[in-house]
């Protein structure tokens, strides 16, 4: 199954690196990957979506501890969180698709942030799932380009 | 030495690190990258440098100075290929977690990533194999790094880690900062054993009827040996060793049942196969070990402890797992074992009926000479006390079966990489390290070709190692497999008509020589062997050139299942 994993790392020259090389050196499926510094400018979080059943996910989990430059990690599937994905869609566009595209994106609470006269560049933010939801229905519009961050996630707060 | 507050450049620091880590000898090669750490060793006193043939031999070295020592092995290596031909020990070294620090020179910082000359991205390279690995960038780190590389390769479960220092970063200069403490906060091994668990292993210890102790390295790294033995014997629980595991506990003693696995002994394979609780210790449920997964001790409760916990579940699924250091594990085991316990008497008499099923034997013949004679007879004339380096191979196996390990830190063998190559360099870093027992190294004629340029270092250094040169004139073990496996085809493995005259090659190389090829022969030359003590000897002991190594589970067999003997082809499927 599809698994959610928040890792914080030192935020230094290499770590992904050794992060993604061992997870493809020990055969594990990597599926997502992303990083950016936190609010700590030494410490960098990992968002990782893996799939493997219980017993892979296990040692996914504990080769991730192994590695030195890893402080914590935390796999998020079974806890209360939240993630989000960002999609930048570029789209053709005409006259005769203009206005679905428009309404489409709002359903999506799409964003233009880039307007020609042959072509619109809409962001958008969700759930991984929403994100594909969103590639599928506006397919048949013509995608010139997409890019998607990956996943971040992080706990939902105390209540 | 230098003080706290001192102006020193890179290369100086570098020395005083390794004088603050107490250490005795660097395994070396000079470059061009190193010039200056090399002008710096020039005045330095107090730590040996010792002058290798090839990076590989300087890791070995190292790895052999470590695991006869219990303290890291250090390598010095210039940038490019002296850093990429130190790949294959570090590689052996992470398998075997020995703790090693390589200290690699390279190309000055504004060229790197420029192909500059002799530049190899060794960080890169090495990062799968190593625990860690540091590329120092400001000199000002030099100290901080080297502190923190040595706590990382000798703490938790050790293993080699690199540091790369680039020539500029060697040259600058800046004050001098011992730092005392390391804290490295995403590197906090699991000493202590957890007390619930290690209860729950003692309450099922006292109830079991035929419990077996399934003991790896991580007993002979942690020192646990005279724990694991007190257990074992109040407890009357019978002891089998991995190759790395050997003479944790003494190979003499009744409880002993030898190696397990692959080529382990019949009675210590039978016993994992019928205990009713596996105790594993500091091992890792190896599949040279297992052999088959599914068919693995499958009546036993199985108890694991090690201190890595990715060790835990990885191969095989356990019932009781116990993180942490196994002298705390048996220590505490110790304290909570309950008063009263079952009786092990029959268990233990169904193992001896075992054992005497399919002992461990040969039959000595006068005019030919059996790796097993040569073995056992070194076994006898040094009482099972000296340190046996091997190299990879049947000769191999052979010393795991044959020599009567009785103290730890008495095998060096390269178990988990199985790297060729590894027996003379690694017997010569031993010989450093050891001085009051004797250094032995039992090499087949395949792998000792591999760094047979250390034989310099060897003679200049006047080490009185033993290499024990058992000379099959085959790649012996590849052979066996193509006779068991391989239609006898024997491809590439006949080396009698192209390997040197081993003697001539030796004292070549000034080092004393004599060959033996019946057990009269074999006996007194082992003798004489041992009484020299002036240098390195070899002996080139000429062996029955197509015997095999029994018994022995084939890859991915049960090892319930053991070939005792050739089969015979014909009715092989
Ligand atoms: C570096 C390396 N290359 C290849 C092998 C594969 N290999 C394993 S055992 C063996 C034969 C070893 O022959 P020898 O050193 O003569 O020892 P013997 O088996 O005859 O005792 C080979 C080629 C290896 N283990 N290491
Ligand atoms: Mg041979």
């Amino acid at each position: 199954m599809k698994h959610l994993i928040s890792v914080l790392v030192e935020n230094k020259f290499g770590t992904l690196n050794r992060v993604a090389a061992m997870f493809s050196a020990r055969g594990f499926n990597l599926e997502s990957i992303s990083i950016g510094e936190t609010e700590d400018p030494e410490i960098s979080r990992m968002t990782i979506v893996t799939r493997g059943e219980d017993r892979i996910i296990s040692q996914v989990l504990k080769q991730l501890n192994r590695l030195v430059d890893t402080i914590k990690v935390t796999d998020l599937t079974h806890q209360p969180h939240v993630e989000r994905e960002l999609l930048l869609l570029s789209l053709k566009l005409s006259k005769s698709t203009q206005h679905e595209i428009f309404e489409l994106a709002n359903v999506f609470k799409g964003k233009v942030v880039d307007i020609k006269q042959k072509s619109i560049t809409i962001e958008f933010v969700g759930s991984p799932d929403k994100i594909n939801t969103a590639i599928d229905l506006f397919r048949p519009f013509g995608i010139r380009e997409l890019a998607r961050s990956g996943a971040v996630a992080i706990h939902r707060g105390e209540s | 030495m230098h003080n706290n507050g001192e102006k020193l450049i890179g290369s100086e620091i570098f020395f005083e690190c390794l004088r603050r880590e107490n250490v005795e000898y660097i395994f070396g090669y000079p470059g061009g990258a190193l010039l200056k750490v090399y002008e710096t060793l020039h005045d330095v006193e107090d730590i040996e440098h010792i002058l290798v043939r090839h990076e590989q031999g300087a890791t070995h070295m190292a790895e052999g100075y470590a695991r006869a020592t219990g303290r890291p092995g250090v390598v010095l290596v210039t940038s490019g290929p002296g850093a990429t031909n130190t790949v294959t020990g570090i590689a052996n070294a992470y398998m075997d977690s020995t703790p090693l620090v390589v200290f690699t020179g390279q190309v000055p910082s504004s060229l790197i990533g420029n192909d500059a000359f002799q530049e190899a991205d060794i960080v890169g390279i090495t990062r799968p194999i190593t625990k860690h690995n540091f590329l120092v960038k400001d000199v000002r780190e030099l100290a901080t790094t080297i502190r923190k590389a040595f706590f990382l390769a000798t703490n938790g479960r050790p293993g080699p880690v690199l540091v790369d220092m680039p020539k500029d970063v060697l040259n600058a200069e800046c004050m001098f900062e011992w730092p005392e403490n390391v804290d490295i906060r995403g590197f906090k091994p699991t000493i202590k054993c957890h007390a619930n668990q290690v209860q729950k292993a003692a309450k099922m210890i006292a109830k079991a009827k035929r419990p077996l102790l399934y003991v790896g390295g991580g007993v002979i790294t942690a020192e646990a040996s005279e724990e694991l033995r007190k257990l074992a014997i109040d407890q009357q629980i019978p002891v089998t060793m991995t190759l790395q595991g050997l003479g944790a506990f003494p190979g003499d003693h009744p409880l002993s049942m030898g190696m397990l696995g692959m080529h382990g002994t019949y009675w210590a394979n039978q016993a994992v196969s019928n205990c009713d609780l596996l105790i594993a210790v500091g091992a890792r449920f190896d599949d040279r070990v297992t052999g088959k997964v599914d068919t693995f001790a499958t009546h036993a409760y199985k108890i694991h402890n090690d201190i890595d916990p990715t060790n835990v579940d990885k191969n095989i699924k356990v019932d009781l797992p116990v993180v942490g250091d196994s002298k705390d594990f048996l220590a505490s085991l110790i304290e909570a074992m309950p008063k009263s316990r079952e009786d092990r008497s029959a268990w233990i008499a169904e193992i001896e009926k075992w054992r005497k099923q399919c002992p461990l034997d040969y039959e000595i013949e006068p005019d030919s000479l059996k790796t097993e004679f040569v073995i056992d007879e070194v076994s006898k004339q040094t009482k099972g006390h000296a340190v046996v380096v091997t190299d990879v191979g049947q000769h191999q196996m052979w010393t795991s079966q044959y020599y009567k390990f009785t103290e730890p830190r008495s095998i060096i063998t390269s178990g988990g990489l199985g790297t060729m190559g590894f027996g003379l360099p690694s017997a010569i870093g031993a010989a450093f390290g050891v001085t009051d027992r004797p250094v032995l190294l039992f090499s087949g004629d395949g792998g000792l070709m591999m760094n047979i340029q250390e034989l310099v270092t060897a003679v200049y250094n006047k080490l009185p190692i033993k290499i024990f040169l058992i000379n099959n004139s085959y790649l012996g073990m590849v052979r066996q497999w193509q006779e068991l496996f391989h239609q006898e085809k024997y491809t590439f493995t006949d080396l009698a008509s192209s390997n040197p005259d081993f003697v001539k090659v030796a004292e070549a190389f000034g080092c004393k020589a004599m060959s033996a090829s019946n057990p009269e022969a074999a006996r007194n030359a082992i003798t004489e062997a041992l009484a020299y003590n002036d240098g390195p000897v070899l002996v080139d002991f000429r062996v029955i050139r197509k015997d095999m190594v029994f018994p022995m589970v084939p890859a991915g067999g049960s090892i319930s299942d053991m070939l005792l003997a050739r089969l015979n082809p014909k009715t092989m499927v």
